[in-house]
């Protein structure tokens, strides 16, 4: 596709040039919050036996690292000149964070979203409305986050000339992986630093531990410490549990094919159909994943596991009420996974990236309850 | 060699001065049972050649009557493997040309010979991948042409001359232009990107170009066959058996817009 190759070309440059990048950063800083504090969960740690750290991108504007993205491309999108942006959203914090810097930009923003995802995540549904954006219901297929992928593609096709299509994760045609990875690579550069053994309260991890829907928060902490021996480990959503057949774990139980535009890991039946995935969390029910995770689990350059729904209910609950945090559904999904390997972590330094804050899932948890 | 079928129908519409009618119909529906009977209909009704589409869980490409049929076939028991096996029986009781219509990952699924013999093996002249860019097509052309389908290619309005180029070399059976940008799917206006896009395309080459995407009725048919070597039709066909209670009245629709769409593609007399 054309628009393809043109937004190669317009991020490329964008890029490579220090007044963008001095744009974004200030961004960054001022609006966003970055960078984001690391904090130790020093009653957690007691419990497990382990030294854990918390990567707060909980902490940054809007509740979720998914805004680090969202900012360079609204930048992005006022330099090409396009005065319309679009999205998909799962969990609706992509959504909210598109919102939020097109209300920043002025820019015209519309929000794809499944019907099933506008329900469990209302919250986010409201928060985007109340930012000027038009989230237009997705009622195909299962109406959670592949159906919308699907609708804002749809659009896109149609309306590329005035339209960016502000894509939510490393997923996509290239160049939108490439993209959000270099977006979202901040909050490792700025791990390396808050963590680089300079001190005994600074020391370099062990282990790194991120959740994976189409794995941007942990493309983005993975990514500067990929090859460095640092311990890599990415939680994808385990749904109902694997031999439900209900889950969301394309690296871990899925095959190679191609979906929205890449060849990855995927959720497909014998014939190549897509299946519908499921997870409690709107933002890891995907059937598919980002194509470079693929290529680090081919690679053997990234540990991929999955937890189970309630698993992630549980975790929300313990990080709640002994450290004060409730994490969002999905950064749940990682530190259930480290408390269930506590006693292989144990004494080891672990930096869970706490992708975004629970809010948006409060309403759903006590109605399951 | 069954895509020498697709070229004798364009040299034939091409001597009588008219454009062929290529509907575009999802198979399987109403029910895979009683899905070949409506494309012997529309054969009898002047269709000329047919885009069998497979049903597809996630079709990038379709607007929502398409993806609506998909998923009613899915659900009525058709896929990949049915729909192969009912192209067979297409082809030979309609005695049309038929291409198939598909997405990458189906093929790639079953691996690309296997799916290029089972094609070939149907006897159809050709394939259509909806969400393949000619960049990537390479060993689909080799497998397809090995066992003498073809693969068709996209041109766009938004197609760069460098990218014209390429679908060019590629030597398709036909060039599927696209009248309207977006997702397959009924539209109010006629189209006005064909003429262009017919001439840019012959400005390098004699190979048919077939108009779709947003062509639905008999006036939007009749401006695009003044340009192009053919028309497909499917949005608008689709909707009607989707609508019909019953499988004849299924055909019956079909047979009426059909017959509308065959006067349309022929120069007034
Ligand atoms: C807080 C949070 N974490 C993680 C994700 C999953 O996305 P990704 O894997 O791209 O980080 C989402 C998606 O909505 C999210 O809201």
């Amino acid at each position: 596709m054309p628009a393809l190759e043109q937004l190669e070309v317009e991020f490329t440059k964008a890029w490579a040039d220090p007044g963008f990048h001095q744009e974004l950063d200030d961004l960054l800083r001022d609006f966003v919050g970055r960078p984001t504090p690391v904090y130790r969960a020093a009653r957690l740690s007691d419990r497990l036996g382990i030294d854990l750290y918390l990567k707060r991108e909980d902490l940054a504007h809007t509740g979720a690292h998914k805004i680090n993205n969202t900012m360079g491309q609204a930048l992005l999108t006022k330099r090409m000149g396009k005065r319309r942006v679009i999205a998909e959203t799962g969990a609706g914090q992509h959504g909210v964070a598109t919102a939020t810097a097109c209300a920043l930009l002025g820019q015209e923003c519309v929000v794809y979203m499944g019907e099933k995802d506008i329900e469990r995540q209302a919250l986010n549904v409201h928060r985007m409305r109340m930012l000027g954006t038009e989230v237009r219901p997705v009622t195909s297929g299962a109406g959670t986050l592949k159906d919308a992928v699907s609708a804002a593609m749809r659009d896109w096709v149609s309306s590329v000339d005035g339209t960016h299509y502000i894509i939510g994760s490393v997923v996509g045609p290239h160049p939108f992986p490439w993209m959000v990875r270099e977006l979202q690579k901040v909050i490792g550069e700025e791990l390396l630093e808050q963590m680089d053994g300079s001190s005994p309260h600074r020391p370099v991890p062990d282990v790194i531990v991120a959740c994976v829907g189409g794995g941007s928060n942990a493309m983005g902490v993975f990514y500067p410490y990929a090859g460095s021996g640092v311990d890599l480990v990415g939680v994808e959503a385990a749904g109902f549990g694997l031999e439900s057949g209900h889950h969301g774990a394309s690296l871990v139980a899925g095959s190679p094919g191609v979906i929205h535009g890449s060849m990855t890991y995927l959720l497909q039946d014998d014939q190549g159909q897509i299946l519908e995935a499921h997870s409690i969390s709107a933002g890891l029910d995907y059937p598919g994943v980002g194509p470079e995770h693929s290529y680090f689990k081919d690679h053997g350059m990234v540990r991929y596991v999955s937890i189970t729904d309630e698993e992630a209910v549980e975790a929300v609950h313990l990080l709640a009420s002994i450290e004060g945090i409730i994490p969002a559904l999905e950064s749940a999904h990682a530190l259930a996974w480290i408390t269930k390997e506590a006693k292989s972590l144990e004494g080891k330094t672990v930096v869970l990236n706490l992708s975004g804050r629970g809010d948006k899932d409060v309403q759903q948890i006590v109605d399951a309850e | 060699m069954s895509r020498e079928r697709l070229t004798e129908l364009f040299a034939e519409c091409r001597a009588e001065g008219r454009a062929a009618l290529m509907p575009y119909m999802t198979v399987g529906l109403p029910s895979p049972e009683e899905s070949v009977q409506l494309f012997v209909a529309m054969a009898e009704a002047g269709a000329d050649g047919f885009e069998v589409g497979i049903p597809y869980a996630d079709p990038l490409m379709d607007g929502p009557t398409i993806q609506a049929a998909g998923e009613r076939a899915l659900a009525a028991g058709s896929g990949v493997e049915v729909g192969l096996d009912l192209l067979g029986q297409i082809v030979t009781q309609t005695g049309k040309p038929c291409v198939v219509m598909t997405y990458v990952n189906p093929i790639l699924r079953m691996g690309i010979e296997v799916f290029a013999d089972r094609v070939a093996g149907a006897g159809a002249s050709g394939v259509i991948v909806a969400d393949l860019p000619v960049d990537e097509a390479d060993v689909f052309i080799e497998a397809f042409e090995a066992r003498g389908i073809g693969l068709v290619l996209f041109v766009a309005p938004t197609t760069t001359e460098q990218r014209l180029s390429r679908v060019l070399k590629a030597d398709p059976p036909f060039v599927y232009g696209v009248a309207e940008l977006g997702v397959t799917g009924v539209r109010t206006t006629a189209s006005s990107h064909i003429p262009s896009l017919v001439s840019r395309v012959r400005r390098h080459s004699e190979v048919p170009v077939v108009a779709g995407v947003g062509i639905s009725t008999p006036d939007q048919a009749r401006a695009a066959a003044s340009d192009a070597d053919g028309v497909i039709v499917g949005s608008a066909l689709v909707r009607g058996v989707l609508l019909a209670n019953d499988v004849g009245e299924a055909e019956e629709l079909l047979r009426i817009a059909i017959g509308d769409l065959a006067r349309a593609v022929r120069p007034p007399r």
